[in-house]
């Protein structure tokens, strides 16, 4: 089959775990990751995201599949299930939302800036090394370690399901992923599954 | 005419559990994937050959080889 130019989209994702490492101002980028996709599945009403540019399932795809770091059995039955796909999508929101209003007292003067990156939303690991201090309000920088934590929890779970079952399980539960296709079925109420 | 009744492997989609990642578009050789209106995947079934990658390939093995007379 024709490479595309996208079919190198992995680089990006590897690109951004890295760069994050060194400066956490990096992980504002990660943004990316959520709009695009949202954008796409609301104007385009397809799955465009998931289905060419998602670096981050390249990368499974390469680690499991050429690497050949996975198991590739079948991912259990219930984690392709409606109450678990949703269920991990709320999940995922309110420990969004619970980064967002961290950030927030960081912006209000209400709390400290807390150069840590939260692994898996218990452990906290320290990643001062990637924060200098800018000219920036301490809570751009609170949002960054938030979301970088986001960005390396998700990596980590879809590492750890690459392992166990197929290479890119981590699409079956992806929040973003539910979240287009979601948006999908409301853009076209007459294809049914 | 003896027309004997031919064996044909398809790939099936379990619509209701697919997550329309497009993994299988990206494996299918013969082009026959699709993703319906970013829902689920559709197959062509002119187009199937039945090879069975994209059911290896399927992050939820929802893709199945099933035979069917034609």
């Amino acid at each position: 089959m024709k490479k595309r130019w996208y079919d190198d989209l992995w680089i990006a994702s590897l690109l951004y775990l890295v760069l994050g490492f060194f400066n956490i101002l990096f992980a504002w980028l990660g943004l990316l990751c959520f709009f695009i996709p949202l954008l796409i599945a609301a104007i385009g009403g397809n799955k465009g995201y998931c289905n060419r540019y998602c670096g981050r399932g390249q990368l499974f795809g390469l680690l499991g599949g050429r690497f050949g770091l996975s198991r590739r059995r079948d991912i259990p039955r219930w984690m392709k299930s409606k109450w678990f796909r949703y269920g991990f999508l709320i999940f995922f929101f309110a420990m969004f939302f619970q980064m967002l209003w961290n950030t927030y007292l960081v912006f209000a003067g209400a709390q400290d800036l807390k150069q840590v990156v939260t692994l898996l939303w218990t452990f906290r690991l320290p990643w001062h090394w990637a924060y200098h201090g800018t000219l920036l309000h301490p809570g751009v920088a609170q949002f960054a370690f938030g979301f970088y934590s986001v960005m390396l929890t998700s990596t980590v779970l879809g590492l750890l399901t690459m392992v166990l079952f197929k290479p890119r399980s981590w699409c079956v539960y992806c929040p973003m992923g539910t979240m287009t296709q979601l948006i999908c079925k409301a853009k076209h109420p007459n294809t049914r599954s | 005419m003896n027309q004997t009744m031919r064996v044909k492997r398809k790939a099936r989609v379990e619509t209701s559990v697919c997550v329309a990642c497009g993994c299988c578009v990206k494996v299918c050789p013969m082009g026959a994937l699709s993703i319906s209106d970013g829902i689920y995947a559709k197959v062509d079934d002119s187009a199937c050959v039945g090879c069975g990658k994209c059911a290896k390939e399927c992050p939820a093995s929802v893709i199945s080889i099933e035979e069917v007379t034609a």
